[in-house]
């Protein structure tokens, strides 16, 4: 069955307080948070549908999206796993270890950066400052920052993701425990 | 112990609320500002306190509002840059989460003070939770009457609404932030026209860093000129330092501009010194922008006076021995830690974010990287230094916005301080094994005691 893209009654109803935000005629402002929107509620990714579904609600073409969604790094194209784990890897997060616990992740998880594990858990992304220097190594999981990572942290917590199971986005604080 | 403007109720338990912040004496400026002031006195006391952007550039902040233009009819706006990405850097963050309404009430009185009735905050996408938190902080603002209609019966009406960029460090550069929020691609604009002329949607336009509008709460509540008292000569109040790398405690810290490096790093109030007990290497002071300094030159001027967290400090001896202040963002690199391998990090990191404008930058940061990438693997020669030189020169001053700069000055650096580093991973070749724990201090051209 061909996929449907709607959101949601009550995403709707957000799309359209946001859209009051911005003057007359300036509702494209709405891009970028509406794109999390979406991303959140068609399975973590923007498929092409998804994004002309987007340029569709806020009457837009959708030239206007591709550009966009392809240039902010936090939208992805491409399908991801129900845990795409952002680790940090620049200076800071470097020089406290970072790639490490890359290494530790590829090794556990049988995937390398960038790839998603077969039964599609799992999604291993490097990225750039997250802004937590103070508290490095650090990794991303939607949006939760799990901070002051040590090998064994790490265990704990993809111990804990895969148990609980669920999506995560960036719309929803949904942290589990690693200590 | 240095004098706290921005932190000084941080550890209060709950500071996070309304009540709590309203109980330390919050809003109370803001009330002093919308019944006691005119928008142009607000101004001038901004002014007086000679206050510079706490974002990295260090444009003083009352002579940018001054240059707001105030055609009759059109709206003007501010936007606050949340958009916190320079490596190394996280004490908006830190401000945000800790005590959103300083934050919050910075914008109602800046926005008083420019004439502004509809503000936003842009903050990066990986903040989503801050944004939350400063969601919270606003609906219960607006439920207090704060913000809205007819704010403490001043007749002065602002809307507030927090805006989510979507992971991207240029977005950070004001032009591309103000395209960012517009929907569009973040790529900077060419000025002139300046923001405060044609801005947002094409009306007058102030942005500001997060911290410089949370240090207008203090300005207003105590006056410029008291503001000014505190510092040294043209840097004057407090900053926040974000501190990180091989430290012993990392962490946001407020400083009255003008305390010595060396206190800072070694002292119990502060970093309480490098980790494991080891040697301090060479510091990147200000963000991954600034150029690296050796320990030598960090912790005291080419002239041997003491070197002091300052816009003016900080930049003593121009970039042959000196650096910048920028955003503050402290990175501290201990004795076992490989210069090459750190400047690749950054060089990736300025070609991840190239907007791709201007060839210069486009083309030349991913020419970095790879050179470093080369070398660090052993298969340099002597020529890609010389190369690496070139190239970052060619990108200098030549594109549309400061991320060129940005991207450019770090090589410089390291290569002007540390080339003995370089040309070390040329000569041993496929010999190394482990670049991390490759370099110890005596490549150094003056070790450190």
């Amino acid at each position: 069955m061909e996929k449907k893209y709607e959101f949601s009654p009550e995403t709707m109803a957000v799309v359209q307080k946001m859209m009051g935000r911005y003057p007359e005629g300036k509702q494209k402002s709405a891009l970028l948070p509406v794109l999390h929107l979406a991303q959140a509620e068609f399975d973590g990714w923007l498929s092409a549908e998804a994004m002309d579904y987007v340029a569709q609600v806020l009457n837009i073409t959708p030239i206007e999206v591709y550009e966009v969604a392809s240039f902010y790094s936090m939208y992805n194209l491409k399908p991801v796993g129900k845990c795409l784990l952002e680790v940090c890897r620049t200076s800071s997060c470097w020089l406290m270890g970072s790639e490490d616990i890359v290494n530790h992740i590829e090794k556990k998880l049988g995937i390398k950066d960038g790839e998603t594990t077969k039964d599609g858990q799992f999604t291993l992304k490097t990225v750039e400052c997250l802004g937590s220097c103070g508290t490095a190594p650090m990794l991303q999981c939607g949006a939760d920052f799990y901070e002051n990572l040590t090998l064994e942290k790490v265990d704990n917590l993809l111990d804990n993701l895969r148990k609980d199971g669920e999506r995560r986005t960036y719309i929803k604080d949904q942290k589990v425990n690693m200590d | 112990m240095g004098k706290k403007l921005l932190l000084e109720h941080i550890d209060v338990p709950g500071i996070q609320s309304l009540n709590v912040y309203r109980q330390k004496g919050g809003y109370e400026t803001l009330k002093k500002a919308l019944t006691s002031m005119t928008p142009e006195q607000i101004v001038e006391e901004v002014k007086t306190s000679g206050l510079r952007g706490r974002g990295g550039a260090g444009f003083p902040t009352g002579m940018k509002w001054s240059f707001l233009a105030k055609p009759e009819g059109v709206p003007r706006y501010l936007v606050c840059n949340a958009d916190e990405s320079e490596p190394g850097t996280f004490k908006d963050r830190y401000l945000m989460e800790k005590i959103p309404h300083i934050l919050i009430e910075g914008m109602i009185v800046s926005s008083f003070a420019l004439g502004a009735n509809t503000s936003y905050i842009y903050i990066r996408g990986e903040y989503f939770y801050v944004a939350r938190i400063l969601e919270n902080a606003i609906a219960e603002a607006y439920e207090a009457g704060l913000l809205g209609k007819n704010i403490m019966g001043s007749g002065y009406d602002l809307d507030l609404y927090v805006q989510i960029g979507a992971g991207a460090y240029i977005c950070g550069e004001e032009t591309a932030l103000l395209e960012s929020l517009e929907g569009k691609r973040g790529n900077p604009r060419i000025k002139p026209p300046f923001p405060a002329i044609a801005g947002l949607y094409g009306c007058p336009t102030v942005v500001n860093n997060v911290e410089t509008i949370a240090a207008v709460v203090p300005i207003v509540k105590d006056g410029g000129a008291a503001y000014a008292q505190i510092g040294i000569g043209k840097s004057t109040g407090t900053k926040l330092i974000s501190a990180s790398g091989h430290l012993n405690k990392p962490g946001v810290y407020e400083i009255e501009l003008g305390l010595p490096v060396e206190e800072f790093i070694y002292s119990e109030e502060y970093c309480g010194g490098i980790k494991n007990g080891k040697q301090l290497k060479a510091v990147v002071a200000g963000g991954s922008s600034v150029p690296i300094l050796p320990a030598h030159l960090i912790l005291k001027t080419a002239a041997g006076e003491p070197r002091l967290m300052s816009y003016e400090g900080l930049a003593d001896g121009g970039f042959a021995t000196g650096t910048m202040l920028g955003s503050g963002g402290f990175i501290a690199m201990d004795e076992d830690s490989s210069i090459v391998k750190n400047l690749w990090t950054f060089s990736r990191f300025y070609h991840h974010e190239s907007c791709g404008q201007c060839s210069p930058c486009r083309e030349g940061t991913g020419w970095m990287e790879k050179i470093l990438h080369k070398i660090l693997h052993g298969h340099g020669t002597l020529a890609d230094v010389d190369l690496l030189w070139d190239i970052q020169s060619k990108i200098e001053g030549k594109t549309i916005c400061p991320l060129g700069d940005a991207a450019a000055w770090p090589v410089a650096s390291a290569i002007r301080h540390f080339r003995n580093e370089f040309e070390e991973y040329v000569k041993q070749g496929h010999s190394i094994k482990d670049v991390k724990h490759y370099y110890r201090l005596n490549h150094l051209p003056e070790p450190v005691n």
